[in-house]
C-alpha cells in the first residue's frame, strides 16, 4: 500500500472519529486545523502528493461528516461564531465540485423545514456569491472525458442548471433570493465568461483546454427557457470581446459548437434574438451553420418556415448572417428558393395563417435585399417561375390582405429579378404594413454603426408652373394694399359657401322616363351623367311613374357601363338600383336574384346584384322608413330658396311654445322612433329563395363552387344579411331552415372568406329565427352547426373564422341559457 | 370671427371659417321680372326726384327703366331696332343716358321731366361685346371710348361734340386681338387721362390717351379678358376672362401696370365684374350661373349667390349698397349684402 495514501487515511480516520465523538470545542478545533492543513492555504501545509490525496478520496467523507454534526448545540461549543466559519471554509476553499455536490446532496436529504436545511442553503449562497460555481465549471474544462468523470460532469450538469428548481422545491417560501431564476441565471452567465476568460488564458499558455461542458451548461439553461437572462448576461461581453480577437472568436464558435444537437435551437434562437446586429451574430456563431446540420435546419428551415414568432429584427439578424460570409450565401439563395415557393404555393396561401404569410413575406424581402445581381440572375428563371405561380394564387384569393401581399411581394421581387422589364405595379392602398414591407426591401446600410441616415426629406413639392401672370411677390402679398386708410373696414364674415362646387349642365330630366330614355339612348354625355345624378331622387319622388317601368330601369342599370369618366359612377349606379329596388321590392328583386344565375354577366355585376339586394333589404327592414319617405316626397318644385327655411321657422315657434308653456311633469323628451311594420316582410322571399336556387349548378361563364369563390363568399354574406334583416317576420324560419342547409352543404369549403360567410351566417340565423322554432324545426341542424362550430373554433387556420365561429357558439349557449329556466320546473 | 387686426387669413382659416359661420346665403331682396329676354346691361341712376332708378337693357333691344320703390318698370325704351343693348351709363349733368347696342348706334336719351326720346345718337363702327367707357372731362364735356373702325382699335370720342380726340392702335405686330372691356380714368394729380384695356389676347393694356401710346403692358389672362374694375383710389384693379381665374393688378405710379396676384374660381368664365363705391366688395357675374362675391381688400370669398339659372350677364351696385345681377333667365335680382355703415 501506497505510504502516502495510508498515512493520510489515518489521519482521516482519527479525524473523523474526534469530530463524532467529542463534546469538546478546542479539541473539535484543533482536529479541523489539522485536516484543513489537506486543504493548502494554511501556513504548515501537507505535502502535495497528501494533499491531492486527500482531496480525491477523502474530502467528501470529511464534508459528509461535518453536515452531520450540524446543530445550533454542536455549533455553540466554542463562542462568536469560531466553529462555524471554520466549519464553513471547508465547503468554500476545498475542491468545488464535490463541495458543490455535497451542499447540493445534504439540501435535498435534509428535512423541511430545519435548521439543517437553512444553514446550507445560506451557505449554498454564500458559495454562489463566492464564485466558485466558476471553479465549478473550470474544472471541468481542463479534464478528459473518462466514463466516470462523464457521469459526473452529467451530475454536476443537473444540479448546475438545476439548482433553482432545486433550492425552490425544497425550501419553498423560504428561498433566498439568490436562487430565483431571475438572479441565478444572469449570475451564471457572469461564471461562464470568467471560466470562458480562463480558458482563453490557458490557451494562451499553449495548455489544452475544453469548453463542451460550458456548451453543456448554456445548452440546458437555454432548453430550461432561459435564453434571456443567461445569454442577456453573455451575449453583450462577448460582443465586446470578440472584436478583433480571434482566439476569443474561436472559442465562442468553439462554445457554440460544442452545444448538444437537443439544446441547439434554443441556443441559436437566444443568440439571434439577443444579438444587436447580422455581424455581431456573425462574429459569435462562425460559419457554424457549415458545420452542424442541426444549426442548419434550426437557421434556414426551422425559425424561417416552421416558426413566425421571430420579430423583424430577429430575422435581419438571421439573414444577414447567412449573407455575410461567402460559404453561407448559397444557404441564403437556397432560403430564398424555399421561400418563394412556399410564398407561392396555393396550398400553404390557404392554410397557413396570415401572420406567417405575412412573416415569410417579410423574410422573402429582407432575402433580395441580401442577394446580388450575379446570384439572383444564376437562379432567375426558377426564382420567376415560382414567383408566378405565388403571384397568381395570390390574386386569385378572396382575401384582401393576402392579395395585397402578393401585389407588395410582387413589384419588389419583380423589379429585383427582372431589372431591365418594365416595372410591375399594382394599385393597393398604402398602410402601415405596406409601408413596413416596403421599408424591408430598401438594402440597409452595410454597418452597424451610427450613421444611420434619417428618412430622405420629402422633395419641395413643386410649385406650379409659374403662369407669366404671377409675378414674385405672390398674391398675398400682393392683396394688402398700402394705404391703410382705407383698409381699415372689419373682416367681413363669408356666409356659407359649401353648396358651392363645379357646376353641372343644366339638362338634368325631370321625370323618371326622361332618365330611362336618357341613359339608354343619350349621345348627349351631359345629359346622360345629369340623368344618372338625378334618377335616385327622381325615383323616391315618385313611386308610382317608377312602379311602371322599374324593371326596365333595373335592367338598364345592371347593364349601364361607365363610358365617361364620371365621378362615383359607381356608386351612383348603386344607389339608384336600390332606389328602385325599394319602390318596387316584389319585381325587381326577383328579377335581380334570378339575373345572379343568368348567363352573360361579369363578377362584377353580379357582386353589384348582392350588394344592391342586401342594400335594398337593409332600406326596407329599417324602422321608420316611411315617415321619413313622406317627408323627403313632400316639398314642392326644389328651385325654391325658402325650403331650407321651414324647419327652421318650425324649431322658432317650438322654443317659443316651449318658453312660454309650463310643465308639471316630464316625460320622456326624446322622440320615440315611429313604429311600423317591417316592410321587408312581405317581400323577404323575393330577395333570399331566388339565390339560393342554383348555386351548384355551373354555367359556362360562371361556376360557384369552381373558381368564383369570390362571389360564393359574397352570396353567403348577403344571405347572412338578409337573414339578419328578417328578423321579425314570419318567413324567418323557413329562412334559417334553408341557410342552414346551404351552410351545411359548403361547411369544409377551402376558401376562408367563404367560410366567414358561412359562420356569420349561421349567427344570422341565431338572431332572427324565434328560439323556440329554431328548437321546434332545426333541432338537427343546430346540433350538427354546433360540433361543426366548435371543430372550426379550435383548429380553423384563419383567424377571423375562429373568432365568428366563437360568437356563433356564444349564441348557441345564450340561446340554451335562455331555454334552460323554462325546462327545468 | 375675432381675428388678428393685421394678419392675413390663409387658405384653410378661410374654409374653417367658412365651416363655422355656416349662415345661409340670404334670398334677393326682391327680384324684377318682365324684360322678356335676357338682361346684358344693367345701371343704377337717380329718377327726377330723387327716386333710385334701375336701369336694365335687354336681349331684345330694350332699355327697361325700373323703380326700386314700386318695384316696377317705369318705362321700356326703344331705340336699338331689336339688337341688344350691352351698355349703359347715366351723364351726371342732368339725368341723359347713354345706350350702347349691337345696331352699332350709342343712343343718347334725354330722361328728365317724364321724357323718353334719343336726342342724339354715335355711330359706332365696331359690333363686337365690348362696353364702352365714359370720363367727365368739365361740364359738359365728356370723353367716350368705344371699338373703333379697325378690328384693334379703340377709338377716343369727345361728346358732345363727337369729334375724335384721339385712335389708340397698337403697333404693328403686337397681336392684341380685338379691344374686350374699355376703362377710362383719370387721376386726379394727373392732367392727362388715362384708358385700360383688355384685349382678346388675355393682356392689360394702359394707353396715355393723349399721347396715343402704351404706357404699360401686362399679359394677365390666356383667354380673353371678358371685364375689368377698378379701384382709383387704391389704384389697383380686378379683371376676369373666359378662364377660371381673376387677376388682381396694381398701377404702380399709374404708368406701370403689375400683376398682384390671382385668385382661382371654381368654374370658368366670367362676364362682369364691379367693385362697390365704398370699395369693401367685389361682385362677379359668372357664366356658372352665380354671382360670387369678395371681399375686395383681401379677396376673401364671401357669398356665392346661386340664384339664377342661366349665365349671369352683368352685376351693378349703387351707392346704398345695393347689388342688382342681370341673367339669362330674363330675371334681375337685386340684393343687400353687407351694407356699407
Amino acid at each position: 500500500m501506497d505510504p502516502v495514501a495510508s498515512a493520510v487515511r489515518l489521519a482521516v480516520q482519527e479525524a473523523v472519529h474526534i469530530l463524532s465523538s467529542s463534546e469538546d470545542g478546542g479539541h473539535i478545533i484543533s482536529t479541523l486545523q489539522s485536516l484543513r492543513r489537506y486543504l493548502g492555504e494554511t501556513e504548515t501545509q501537507a505535502p502535495p502528493e497528501e494533499q491531492e490525496e486527500f482531496s480525491r478520496t477523502h474530502f467528501s467523507t470529511i464534508l459528509r461528516c461535518l453536515v452531520g454534526k450540524l446543530s445550533p448545540d454542536w455549533l455553540d461549543l466554542l463562542p462568536d461564531g469560531q466553529l462555524e466559519e471554520l466549519w464553513a471554509s471547508f465547503f468554500l476553499e476545498g475542491p468545488a465540485d464535490q463541495a458543490f455536490l455535497v451542499l447540493m446532496e445534504s439540501i435535498e436529504g435534509a428535512a423541511s423545514p430545519s435548521f439543517r436545511l437553512m444553514k446550507m442553503a445560506r451557505l449554498l449562497a454564500r458559495f454562489l456569491s463566492a464564485g466558485r460555481m466558476a471553479a465549478v465549471m473550470e474544472g471541468q474544462c481542463g479534464q478528459q472525458a473518462g466514463p466516470a468523470s462523464r457521469l459526473l460532469q452529467e451530475t454536476l450538469l443537473t444540479r448546475v442548471v438545476g439548482l433553482p428548481d432545486h433550492l425552490g422545491n425544497r425550501l419553498q417560501r423560504e428561498t433566498l433570493a439568490a436562487f430565483f431564476p431571475q438572479n441565478y441565471f444572469p449570475l451564471l452567465g457572469e461564471e461562464v465568461l470568467r471560466v470562458l476568460q480562463a480558458v482563453v488564458d490557458s490557451l494562451r499558455g499553449g495548455l489544452d483546454c475544453s469548453v463542451s461542458f460550458l456548451s453543456q451548461v448554456l445548452g440546458k439553461a437555454c432548453v430550461h427557457g432561459r435564453q434571456k437572462e443567461i445569454l442577456g448576461v453573455l451575449v453583450p461581453r462577448l460582443t465586446v470581446l470578440t472584436q478583433g480577437n480571434c482566439l476569443w472568436q474561436r472559442v465562442c464558435w468553439r462554445l457554440v459548437e460544442c452545444v448538444p444537437d437537443r439544446a441547439m435551437e434554443a441556443v441559436l434562437k437566444g443568440l439571434v434574438e439577443a444579438a444587436p446586429g447580422p455581424e455581431v451574430l456573425s462574429r459569435l456563431l462562425g460559419n457554424l451553420v457549415t458545420k452542424s446540420k442541426k444549426a442548419q435546419f434550426v437557421m434556414t428551415q426551422k425559425l424561417l418556415f416552421l416558426q413566425y414568432s421571430c420579430s423583424m429584427p430577429m430575422l435581419q439578424s438571421l439573414l444577414g448572417y447567412l449573407a455575410m460570409d461567402s460559404q453561407r450565401r448559397p444557404l441564403l439563395v437556397q432560403a430564398l428558393k424555399e421561400l418563394l415557393e412556399t410564398w407561392g404555393s396555393s396550398s400553404a396561401i390557404r392554410h397557413t395563417p396570415l401572420e406567417q404569410q405575412r412573416y415569410v413575406s417579410k423574410a422573402l424581402l429582407i432575402c433580395l435585399t441580401h442577394l446580388g445581381e450575379a446570384e439572383l440572375r444564376a437562379s432567375r428563371d426558377e426564382l420567376l417561375a415560382s414567383l408566378m405561380e405565388g403571384v397568381k394564387s395570390r390574386l386569385d384569393s378572396s382575401l384582401p390582405p393576402v392579395r395585397r401581399l402578393g401585389m407588395i411581394v410582387a413589384e419588389v421581387a419583380s423589379a429585383r429579378l427582372h431589372p431591365e422589364g418594365p416595372p410591375l405595379k399594382f394599385q393597393y392602398e398604402e398602410d402601415e404594413l405596406t409601408r413596413e414591407m416596403l421599408a424591408l426591401a430598401v438594402p440597409r446600410p452595410a454597418a452597424d454603426g451610427p450613421s444611420e441616415a434619417g428618412p430622405p426629406v420629402a422633395p419641395v413639392s413643386g410649385e406650379s408652373p409659374d403662369q407669366e401672370t404671377v409675378d414674385s411677390g405672390g398674391p398675398q402679398a400682393g392683396w394688402e394694399g398700402s394705404d391703410s386708410e382705407l383698409d381699415s373696414d372689419d373682416e367681413l364674415v363669408p356666409y356659407d359657401m359649401s353648396g358651392d362646387g363645379e357646376q353641372r349642365g343644366s339638362k338634368t330630366p325631370a321625370y323618371v322616363r326622361d332618365c330611362l330614355e336618357a341613359l339608354t339612348a343619350s349621345e348627349d354625355w351631359e345629359r346622360w351623367e345629369a340623368a344618372l345624378r338625378a334618377l335616385e331622387g327622381l325615383v323616391l319622388k315618385s313611386p308610382a311613374a317608377t312602379r311602371e317601368v322599374s324593371l326596365e330601369l333595373a335592367k338598364v342599370l345592371l347593364h349601364l357601363e361607365e363610358k365617361t369618366a364620371v365621378a362615383g359612377f359607381e356608386r351612383l349606379r348603386q344607389r339608384a338600383l336600390v332606389a328602385v329596388t325599394v319602390t318596387d321590392p316584389a319585381r325587381v328583386a326577383e328579377y335581380l336574384a334570378v339575373q345572379f344565375y343568368a348567363l352573360n354577366y361579369s363578377l362584377r355585376q353580379r357582386m353589384d346584384i348582392l350588394d344592391v339586394l342586401a342594400l335594398a333589404a337593409q332600406e326596407l327592414s329599417r324602422p321608420g322608413r316611411l315617415g321619413r319617405a313622406a317627408q323627403r316626397g313632400s316639398p314642392g318644385p326644389g328651385s325654391q330658396p325658402s325650403g331650407a327655411a321651414v324647419p327652421a321657422w318650425k324649431a322658432v315657434v317650438e322654443e317659443r311654445v316651449r318658453c312660454k308653456t309650463r310643465r308639471f311633469c316630464k316625460g320622456s323628451t326624446g322622440r320615440a322612433a315611429a313604429a311600423g311594420p317591417n316592410e321587408f316582410n312581405a317581400v323577404a322571399g323575393y330577395f333570399f329563395f331566388p339565390l339560393l336556387q342554383r348555386f351548384d349548378r355551373p354555367v359556362v361563364t360562371f361556376d360557384l363552387l369552381g373558381d368564383d369563390q369570390l362571389v360564393l363568399g359574397r352570396l353567403a354574406h348577403t344571405l347572412g344579411a338578409l337573414m339578419y334583416l328578417a328578423v321579425n317576420t314570419a318567413v324567418a324560419v323557413p329562412m334559417g331552415k334553408a341557410l342552414l342547409e346551404f351552410v351545411w352543404a359548403l361547411r369544409f369549403h377551402g376558401d376562408a372568406y367563404v367560410r366567414r360567410g358561412l359562420l356569420s351566417a349561421v349567427s344570422s340565423v341565431l338572431l332572427s329565427v324565434p328560439a323556440e322554432w329554431l328548437l321546434a324545426d332545426l333541432l338537427d341542424e343546430l346540433l350538427e352547426a354546433r360540433s361543426w362550430l366548435a371543430d372550426v373554433a379550435e383548429q380553423d387556420a384563419d383567424e377571423d373564422c375562429r373568432l365568428l365561429a366563437v360568437k356563433a357558439l356564444l349564441l348557441l349557449e345564450k340561446l340554451r341559457d335562455r331555454l334552460l329556466p323554462l325546462s327545468s320546473p | 370671427m375675432a381675428q388678428a387686426g393685421t394678419t392675413h387669413p390663409g387658405p384653410c382659416q378661410m374654409m374653417r371659417t367658412c365651416e363655422h359661420m355656416a349662415a345661409p346665403v340670404p334670398n334677393p331682396q326682391f327680384v324684377l321680372r318682365g324684360a322678356r329676354s335676357a338682361v346684358h346691361a344693367l345701371h343704377f341712376c337717380h329718377g327726377a326726384q330723387g327716386h333710385p332708378l334701375l336701369l336694365s337693357g335687354s336681349l331684345r333691344g330694350l332699355v327697361h327703366v325700373w323703380s326700386l320703390q314700386t318695384r316696377r318698370p317705369l318705362a321700356a325704351l326703344d331705340g336699338h331696332g331689336g339688337q341688344c343693348v350691352t351698355w349703359l351709363h347715366t351723364l351726371p349733368q342732368g339725368p341723359q343716358l347713354l345706350s350702347q347696342g349691337r345696331d352699332l348706334q350709342l343712343c343718347v336719351w334725354d330722361l328728365a321731366e317724364g321724357r323718353n326720346a334719343v336726342v342724339d345718337a354715335v355711330h359706332l363702327e365696331s359690333v363686337g361685346f365690348c362696353r364702352a367707357s365714359v370720363l367727365a372731362e368739365g361740364p359738359q364735356r365728356w370723353m367716350l371710348a368705344v371699338p373703333g373702325r379697325g378690328s384693334d382699335e379703340v377709338q377716343v370720342l369727345e361728346l358732345p361734340s363727337k369729334t375724335s380726340v384721339s385712335c389708340l392702335k397698337p403697333e404693328a405686330g403686337a397681336r392684341l386681338g380685338m379691344p374686350m372691356c374699355l376703362q377710362l380714368w383719370q387721376a386726379e394729380s394727373s392732367p392727362r387721362p388715362l384708358l385700360l384695356a383688355g384685349y382678346e389676347d388675355g393682356s392689360l393694356a394702359l394707353w396715355d390717351v393723349s399721347a396715343r401710346k402704351v404706357c404699360s403692358r401686362v399679359a394677365c389672362h390666356s383667354e380673353p379678358v371678358m371685364a375689368l374694375a377698378l379701384d382709383p383710389r387704391r389704384a389697383r384693379g380686378v379683371s376676369g376672362s373666359a378662364e377660371k381665374v381673376l387677376a388682381v393688378w396694381s398701377l404702380e405710379g399709374q404708368q406701370a401696370l403689375q400683376v398682384r396676384g390671382t385668385h382661382e374660381l371654381i368654374n370658368p368664365g366670367i362676364a362682369d365684374l364691379k367693385i362697390r363705391p365704398d370699395s369693401k366688395i367685389l361682385a362677379t357675374a359668372g357664366w356658372d350661373h352665380r354671382v360670387r362675391v369678395f371681399q375686395w381688400r383681401t379677396m376673401k370669398p364671401l357669398a356665392m349667390l346661386a340664384f339664377h339659372s342661366a349665365t349671369v350677364h352683368c352685376v351693378a351696385f349703387n351707392t346704398t349698397g345695393l347689388l342688382a345681377a342681370g341673367s339669362g333667365d330674363q330675371r334681375i335680382s337685386v340684393w343687400s349684402l353687407y351694407p356699407p355703415t
